[in-house]
């Protein structure tokens, strides 16, 4: 890999770093939960890079087995992706605050 | 606008909602939207990269994106919110298991061309990806309690044999990173992702179930971690960002657990609880004063201010809706209710007021441990259900306990106290508890959802 992409690409990850302290830290202990399973779906990202190795063309070099990882790693990241996002959603629903009388 | 702008730009929108998604879960009001629109985000990452020129057949992502939905569905509503550590420890482990993947896909499709750099990173993916995975698997193992017991499990020459995976992992790395189109280097990326593998499980074995939660925060880290890595071998800054963020969290959510436990995190990793016991604990002395659930009513009916401390106890006698019943009783009666949570009651970071709010119970009746203890004083009853180590004051009386300098909820402190207790013995981590023995405690023996509904019938019948 070429040392400016590289520099470049650790420069965005120095940056994300410090954002996700800063906003992760005003998340309130009653939340902690639905954030780790929140964080579970945006792990999931990695579908992104899954789907570019699945979708390898057809018979070129060593492609055919290299895509049929990808898909497996698409396969695991969706479950992350989809149960992540969904179960989030369900928990979240169930954080209700009392009807004023 | 060429599709590569197009894309890159949906990549930065999605960026913004996941940060705008973990910011709105600042609070309980506005957390579900958060997550509805870091979701959108998601889904159209996803959309504009299935467009991406590079993508040349569909056949494997189809079933990919079919299977992987339809088991993460399934995760999402058939999971108890008691099986919550156990569905999070899982997903970690699959994000490690994708990243490993796309490092081997990547790697057996584009052997030439890495560098030494390149090659590092596809060191590291698989390595972060193979930890997470294999940790992650035997962390819900014990969790589950299914295959492995919860113990520690521990042998001879442990850190010398994981010492040894770990230095094994380094050389197999260095010697692939140099060459990463010889034809042995195949064989080092083989064996450094199984001695990876290896790794994570000797890490996680020796640790306890009582600390699992801490390794389930770190796995969190780490899952995020590996999505970061493989950013760096697509070159995609979308994965950096997203994988950063759940780094970050992870790693906030393992230093609050050990902080709540008084533990560094190296001593939760080297050593199980109590394996460096620090000489006898202080004797207790006094007597243990049982109560009846009629004079517990009783106490409880002439009480205008009642502080409830939850444990996992409650979680597992599935008493949460006889609480509710009784906090509802209480609110009749005119009393105020509130709920002391601990970081650490329950089996994950805030999994109590999970369970709590799924039996109804609303959240600004939750407190946290430090906003509830300088209200202590003035509090008529604290009641305690099956929580154990959370209240105990040796954490602050007692330089000898195995507790000795964990922060507390302070119940002592309230005029009354009324334990109730499946039976007379010690909490997770066996240390008498020298609250039962005070003078304003009392002790309600038995169930706690029995005991709790009977208090619910007195108060029925009262009024």
């Amino acid at each position: 890999m070429e040392t400016t992409v590289l520099t470049f690409l650790l420069f965005i990850l120095v940056l994300a770093i410090f954002l996700g302290v800063e906003i992760i830290s005003k998340v309130p202990s009653l939340l902690h939960t639905p954030l780790m399973s929140g964080s579970n779906a945006i792990s999931g990202i990695t579908v992104l890079g899954a789907i570019l190795a699945a979708g390898l063309a057809k018979g070129v070099g060593n492609n055919d087995f290299a895509a049929l990882l990808g898909g497996i790693a698409v396969a695991l990241a969706m479950i992350n992706v989809v149960g992540g996002y969904f179960v989030t959603d369900r928990m979240l629903d169930m954080f209700k605050k009392k009807e004023k009388k | 606008m060429d599709l590569n702008t197009l894309i890159n730009i949906v990549y930065i929108l999605s960026a913004i909602t996941f940060i705008l998604g973990f910011k709105l879960m600042s609070s309980p009001e506005s957390a579900k939207r958060g997550n509805l629109i870091s979701g959108a985000g998601m889904a159209a990452a996803i959309i504009v990269t299935l467009m991406d020129l590079h993508v040349e057949r569909y056949e494997y992502i189809l079933i990919g994106v079919a299977v992987g939905t339809a088991i993460g569905l399934w995760l999402a509503y058939k999971t108890p919110m008691t099986g919550m550590p156990q569905m999070v420890g899982l997903l970690n482990g699959f994000g490690g298991l994708a990243s490993l993947f796309v490092a081997w896909g990547e790697y057996h499709a584009h052997p030439e061309g890495q560098g030494i750099s390149g090659g590092l990173i596809l060191w590291l993916t698989a390595i972060i990806g193979a930890v997470t995975f294999s940790g992650s698997l035997i962390a819900w193992a014990k969790l589950e309690e299914k295959f492995i017991s919860g113990k520690p499990i521990t042998y001879n020459g442990q850190q010398i044999v994981t010492g040894a995976i770990l230095l094994g992992i380094l050389a197999t790395g260095v010697l692939f990173a140099m060459d990463t189109v010889a034809p042995e280097a195949y064989r080092y990326f083989a064996v450094f992702a199984v001695l990876a593998l290896a790794l994570g499980i000797a890490l996680v074995i020796p640790i306890g179930g009582a600390d699992m939660p801490v390794v389930i925060c770190l796995l969190n880290s780490y899952s995020g971690m590996a999505a970061c890595a493989s950013g760096f071998i697509v070159q995609n800054n979308l994965l950096i960002v997203a994988g950063a963020l759940v780094g970050a969290s992870g790693i906030i959510l393992t230093l609050i657990m050990c902080k709540a436990m008084n533990r560094s995190v190296a001593n939760v990793f080297l050593g199980g609880f109590g394996a460096a016991p620090t000489g006898a604990s202080a004797e207790v002395f006094g007597e243990i004063k049982e109560v009846k659930a009629s004079d517990a009513y009783l106490i409880l009916e002439a009480a205008n201010r009642v502080v409830i401390v939850p444990g996992y106890g409650l979680a597992v006698s599935q008493a949460q809706h006889a609480v509710r019943e009784l906090t509802e009783a209480l609110e009749k009666n005119g009393a105020d209710v509130s709920f002391a949570i601990h970081p650490v009651a329950g089996r994950m970071p805030g999994h109590m007021n999970v369970l709590l709010a799924e039996a109804n119970i609303s959240y600004d009746a939750m407190v946290e441990m430090d906003a509830i203890n300088p209200q202590m004083d003035s509090v008529n009853v604290c009641m305690i259900i099956g929580a154990n180590d959370v209240v105990n004051p040796a954490a602050q009386e007692d330089k000898n306990s195995p507790l000795w300098g964990m922060p507390i909820i302070q119940a002592s402190r309230a005029q009354t106290v009324i334990v109730m207790k499946r039976g007379k013995g010690k909490g997770f981590a066996g240390v008498e508890n020298p609250l039962f023995f005070k003078n304003n405690c009392r002790m309600l023996y038995g169930d706690a959802k029995s005991s709790l509904q009977t208090l619910v019938a007195e108060f029925k019948g009262g009024s």
